[in-house]
């Protein structure tokens, strides 16, 4: 795409534009590969979504952007700051990033509030006050400021899923990630939480997705990644995506997933 | 008479006896919360990618399971002062002892209790930005001890009753007291049975309250 930022010799590969970047990332289990010489980049404001059978390192894909997973071959960056360099403090890094888990991941020992209120105290520094304005906000965006002193037990798949979501919001984050926001949800709630992430893609939040809905992927990628046995198979414009530029693996996914 | 049941006996050496049960809880108490945050540092180590670290803790546990906690008592008596250059006391010595000895046995159960927190909890914290530590202290240690509340106090009721123990190095509990009315009086029957009653009613209420808790954690 970027054709002449590559012929300049002295120029940062971490250009003003480019929040994520990930330069033949290579990763093992012990003997097996889950990630074979992993290349993408994630710009500012962009959102990603990444789809592929699954085993395909989808999830670890992401995982090792913010380094919950270690990689061993390859550079990642964000922001400009390398995720794999020891001297990297990793913290302070994965607080720019926010993530979503499959499962939700709430703390079920302290209430709505508590969960969103924890890293804004601890790792931002932020005072009760601040914090508690901040929460307040991220409730109202969410839809659930009556839940707001429950325990996350107490509440249904779907509002747990957003919770998560203003969670991570609550950091500020320069980028979020989603690892299968919708997968753990009974079908009635997917859209609940959808919504939230679509708003977020419109206000401008950069974004990765591991998901399968590809209605949310017409809807709001920019771009479409595939993944399959640890390769990115395919990286491409949404519109090349759907629009019939795909491979033979690509295809026979879509297939697949589509016809139920 | 020597026949009769004297329950006078029992009456009047309640005040002797409650000072004696006051060494005896003052001994547990310190035993379990000493024994506690001594374990969880064992159990921390223990659970460390740190292969050093890790065995040293692992060798620590096995040795002192290994050891009859009486000869542990004994030896800490001797070992303390030792170590420490100047007399310490019985009760030093004793208190140090248990919780040495105990230590080991809460290690494995605040290692099981950090084990049943899932992987996902400790991401979720570490995606956030929390360190190892603040991770460690407001999402998964809180978790393990709510998941092991039970078993952490079944294990307080079995070192409760092992405070009898310290009768080897002349500390003055529950059950010496009652020794010492028992022989001045010549009321074994009676001193005994009291001493019988009153362990058995203290560990039987422990082991209810238990019970209770371990159904409200099944309920919730």
């Amino acid at each position: 795409m970027n054709e002449t930022e590559k012929t300049t010799p002295s120029a940062e590969p971490s250009s003003a534009s480019c929040m994520i970047r990930m330069e033949d990332v290579s990763k093992w289990y012990g003997d097996f590969q889950v990630l074979v010489n992993c290349t993408t980049k994630v710009d500012k404001a962009e959102v990603v979504v990444i789809c592929g059978p699954s085993g395909s390192g989808k999830s670890t894909l992401i995982k090792v952007i913010n380094g919950l997973e270690p990689f061993q071959e390859g550079e990642i960056t964000f922001d400009g700051v390398s995720v794999g360099d020891p001297a990297t403090n990793l913290p302070k890094l994965r607080s720019r990033i926010g993530m979503v888990f499959q499962n939700f991941e709430l703390f079920p020992h302290i209430t709505i509030t508590g969960n969103i209120n924890l890293a804004q105290l601890k790792v931002l520094g932020r005072n009760d006050k601040e914090a508690e304005k901040r929460s307040m906000e991220l409730l109202e965006r969410v839809g659930l400021m009556d839940q707001k002193d429950k325990f996350p037990a107490q509440l249904s798949g779907g509002q747990q899923q957003r919770v998560a979501i203003a969670r991570g919001l609550a950091m500020d984050p320069a980028a979020m990630l989603f690892d299968e926001p919708t997968s753990a949800l009974d079908p009635e709630m997917i859209n609940e939480v959808l919504d939230v992430m679509t708003e977020l893609a419109n206000d401008g939040m950069t974004m990765m997705v591991v998901t399968h809905e590809m209605g949310f992927a017409k809807r709001v990628a920019d771009r479409v990644i595939f993944m399959d046995e640890g390769r990115i198979e395919e990286d491409c414009s949404k519109d090349d995506f759907f629009g019939g530029e795909r491979g033979e693996r690509a295809q026979e996914f879509l297939s697949k997933i589509l016809t139920h | 008479m020597e026949g009769d049941f004297d329950f006078d006996i029992i009456i009047q050496s309640i005040p002797y006896l409650a000072e004696g049960m006051m060494l005896s809880f003052q001994l547990a108490l310190l035993g379990i919360v000493g024994g506690v945050v001594f374990g969880t540092l064992l159990a921390l180590c223990r659970l460390s990618p740190f292969a050093p670290l890790s065995f040293i803790a692992g060798s620590y546990v096995n040795f002192f399971r290994s050891m009859p906690l009486i000869l542990v008592i004994f030896w800490f008596y001797f070992l303390v002062p030792f170590i420490v250059g100047r007399p310490v006391g019985g009760f030093w010595s004793v208190t140090i002892a248990f919780i040495m000895f105990e230590a080991a046995y809460y290690c494995e159960i605040m290692r099981a209790g950090i084990q049943s927190v899932t992987v996902g909890q400790v991401y979720a914290g570490q995606a956030l930005g929390l360190t190892y530590r603040q991770n460690m202290q407001f999402i998964v240690l809180p978790q393990a001890f709510r998941n092991m509340i039970p078993i952490l106090l079944t294990q307080a009721i079995v070192l409760f009753q092992d405070t009898s123990l310290v009768y080897v190095v002349g500390l003055g509990d529950f059950l010496v007291h009652a020794d010492i009315v028992a022989n001045r009086d010549n009321r074994l029957m009676e001193m005994f049975s009291t001493v019988a009653v009153v362990y058995f009613v203290i560990c039987l209420m422990g082991t209810l309250f238990v019970r209770r808790l371990q159904r409200k954690f099944a309920n919730e």
